[in-house]
């Protein structure tokens, strides 16, 4: 008769095989190249057939939700791979997607006139295995929605990212929560002009995880972090000369 | 019974079927004209100019000097063969064994076929009458042989019907040119004073056969029903077609669904064994009481595949009321392509878009949605940055050019751009802030500007100066100013995209 405690180990981890949440063993370690973000993550390594949710609050914060997203699909697909972005109002920029590693050409744009399309195509879209991600912006997500999302993703396998502008309905059943915003970028030696696009990412939910808040630069194709503690210190070396 | 054939002459076919095309072509003398060793020749000529006296074969610029007026058309190849082809499956409504006649007109096999038609003499006139109301000028015969049929339709100028057993006697008064031989052998047999056939025949064969070779003494056995002479007849395509006629009238959507299910069954399968694909199909139902309803479907990619097809007639299927009752299914493919075989990969990821599981899924979202919701985008060639993509046409699609890297361009872009108020230094600076949507933003960081002009080949609007631009909370902003400070008006500032 196996003991109690491995009981207990074997269903922990069935009930994280059933949550979509893989053993490491069979993945690559970072493949996105989050760095230290990934010790928030069940395993260590970020669960990418998950429903990821992102909050935000403005137009800005929208861009680096995409932004962000665009670097981690860009990042677990090797910029291969069919991305369908689906919505309601498209302003993405299709040009502008090379800067964060994705082929314009690789992304399908469903432009919708309602959000309860919206709804049907996401769901539509996760249960097809040949997508590498799905991408969603709607304002509202129901629970009964969010759990038919994640039943299609342990389906198929595809990644999903919902950016919610203003939500009301927080309770959902995504494995992830965040919400990313825009933070004054850095230039080295205080040189004039706009640097790499800086934000800071806060991992609100982790199902499994531990949240916390990153600072994260996107240079050159890649994350990079960048701590807190040198920032301050840079402010702090600014005001005194 | 004795066999009967008819031969169908059209002497102007080409040009006739111009006249058709182009009514006001009609009496107007105008010719075809092909490049033959680096001169213009005409290679059809219309009854209008014929009468003008121009044939074929002069060069056109000889044939515009006898009539100054003279209208040239392009010759398109393969056009008389063409219309040919079409004409004899269209011919079939006649008989079963129609053909196009390799020496120009069609052939008919109309053995037992004419007392339909109450008698020869109404046969063969409803055939002229039916090609001359076309536009189509018309000799046609009828005879116990192909070539006395042959022979009569172009060179006779007795009755059209020869009777059955009397072509013989016919044939001896005609010219030699109307056994269907080479140009060659009948100037030979013009040279040697061999005008009609009844002077050929009154020569022993054996010296003809040495003279002339076995083809004038076949041909002549041919046209004499000595020798057996058969002909090549049209089939018609068969269409992608599946009919389920229903003892009992089917009143549920489950008894539609297994009508739809055994109709594709059975269309798939003939479509796989060929080799095919559907594009569109049309699913149509007919009603007890006379009415009938239909609805149709289309893919992106040619498809087979029974489940995807029927995935998509299901979402449509709700629409069709049966109310008393459906007695007939009937199901078309009306759009069918060669299916594209594809290389099955080894692995799972990576696929592309070449991938046939997502061309049936943008089916599935395009008959919800509207094929018009799906987009993909391929880089266009201009510098503006709302005109440099464009949709693409498919998902094959393939970039014709790269695209510009180069500067750095806001994820998002607003369309058309917003218009802001700034304070800006003159004459060349980013402003210092600008207010958009009532909150003001205080500018810290500024790169720029960047000049785009106006593209010459539109003409449209001013130039502008973009400039990337952070505010104090780290949001950043691209921005342009429209035009050149000057005396008259200060230029209007715009945002135009939102960086990450």
């Amino acid at each position: 008769m196996p003991a109690k405690a491995d009981i207990l180990a074997r269903l922990q981890r069935d009930i994280l095989l059933l949550q979509g949440i893989k053993s490491p063993s069979l993945q690559a370690v970072d493949e996105t190249g989050l760095g230290r973000i990934n010790e928030a993550f069940p395993h260590g390594v970020f669960p990418r057939s998950a429903l990821h949710e992102f909050f935000c609050t403005s137009q800005e914060s929208a861009t680096a939700s995409m932004a962000f997203i665009s670097g981690i699909v860009s990042a677990l697909t090797k910029s291969k791979g069919v991305v369908m972005w689906i919505s309601s109002s498209r302003r993405i920029f299709p040009p502008a997607l090379n800067a964060f590693g994705i082929q314009p050409g690789q992304v399908i744009f469903l432009e919708l006139q309602k959000e309860k399309e919206v709804a049907w195509a996401v769901e539509e879209a996760l249960k097809c295995r040949s997508l590498s991600a799905v991408i969603g912006e709607m304002q509202e997500l129901s629970f009964t929605a969010s759990r038919r999302y994640q039943l299609a993703i342990e389906q198929s396998g595809v990644g999903c990212f919902v950016i919610r502008r203003n939500p009301k309905n927080r309770t959902t059943a995504s494995v992830t929560r965040w919400q990313v915003e825009t933070i004054r970028s850095g230039q080295p030696d205080d040189l004039p002009g706009v640097g790499y696009p800086r934000w800071q990412v806060s991992l609100l939910k982790v199902r499994n995880g531990k949240p916390g808040s990153w600072n994260v630069e996107w240079v050159k194709g890649a994350f990079r972090t960048v701590s807190k503690l040198a920032i301050l210190h840079r402010e702090a070396q600014k005001k005194t000369g | 019974m004795a066999r009967r054939f008819v031969s169908i002459w059209l002497p102007c076919l080409v040009t006739d079927w111009h006249i058709r095309k182009q009514p006001q072509l009609h009496n107007m003398p105008f010719v075809l004209k092909a490049p033959v060793r680096n001169r213009i020749v005409v290679t059809a000529v219309s009854p209008a100019a014929l009468s003008l006296g121009i044939r074929t074969g002069t060069t056109l610029a000889d044939a515009k000097a006898l009539v100054p007026s003279l209208q040239a058309l392009e010759h398109k190849l393969g056009l008389a063969e063409q219309l040919l082809q079409r004409m004899a499956e269209w011919c079939i409504r006649f008989t079963p064994v129609a053909a196009p006649d390799p020496l120009g007109g069609l052939l008919l096999d109309a053995s037992g076929c004419a007392h339909l038609w109450g008698g020869e003499d109404a046969y063969l006139a409803d055939i002229c009458k039916r090609l001359t109301a076309r536009g189509y000028s018309v000799r046609a015969a009828m005879a116990d042989t192909i070539g006395a049929a042959w022979a009569v339709a172009r060179y006779g100028n007795t009755a059209p019907v020869v009777d059955s057993g009397h072509h013989r006697k016919i044939l001896l008064s005609l010219p030699v040119s109307s056994l269907r031989l080479e140009e060659e052998m009948i100037v030979r047999l013009h040279k040697l004073g061999l005008r009609q056939i009844k002077d050929v025949m009154a020569l022993p064969q054996t010296s003809l056969r040495r003279r002339f070779g076995a083809q004038l003494i076949q041909r002549i056995n041919q046209a004499l029903g000595d020798e057996e002479e058969c002909i090549q007849p049209v089939y018609p395509p068969e269409p992608f077609q599946e009919r389920l006629p229903c003892l009992e009238p089917i009143r549920t959507l489950t008894g539609i669904e297994i009508a739809l299910h055994h109709l594709l069954a059975a269309l798939c399968d003939r479509l796989r064994k060929e080799g095919k694909g559907l594009r569109s199909a049309f699913f149509r139902v007919y009603r007890v009481d006379g009415g009938t309803q239909g609805i149709e479907i289309g893919t992106n990619r040619s498809s087979h595949n029974e489940e995807h097809l029927f995935h998509l007639f299901s979402l449509k299927l709700s629409t069709i009321e049966p109310k008393e009752g459906i007695e007939l299914f009937l199901l078309e493919a009306t759009k069918v392509e060669d299916a594209t075989p594809l290389q099955e990969s080894l692995w799972e990821e990576g696929s592309g878009l070449q991938d046939p599981r997502l061309a049936e899924l943008v089916d599935r979202l395009a008959g919800k949605l509207g094929q018009e919701a799906i987009c993909r985008y391929l880089p266009a060639e201009h510098w503006w940055p709302e005109r440099s993509f464009k949709k693409a046409a498919s998902l094959d699609e393939l970039p014709a050019a790269g695209w510009k890297l180069d500067r750095p361009r806001p994820l998002q872009l607003l369309s058309p751009p917003e218009r802001i108020d700034v304070t800006a230094p003159i004459p060349d600076y980013p402003p210092m802030l600008f207010r958009y949507k009532g909150s003001v933003h205080k500018i810290v960081k500024a790169d720029g500007p960047e000049r785009i002009e106006q593209e010459w080949w539109i003409q449209d609007g001013k130039h502008r100066d973009y400039y990337c631009v952070e505010d104090e909370e780290g949001r950043r902003y691209w921005l342009f100013r429209s035009g050149h400070y000057n005396e008259e008006e200060t230029p209007s500032w715009f945002l135009h995209g939102f960086f990450a």
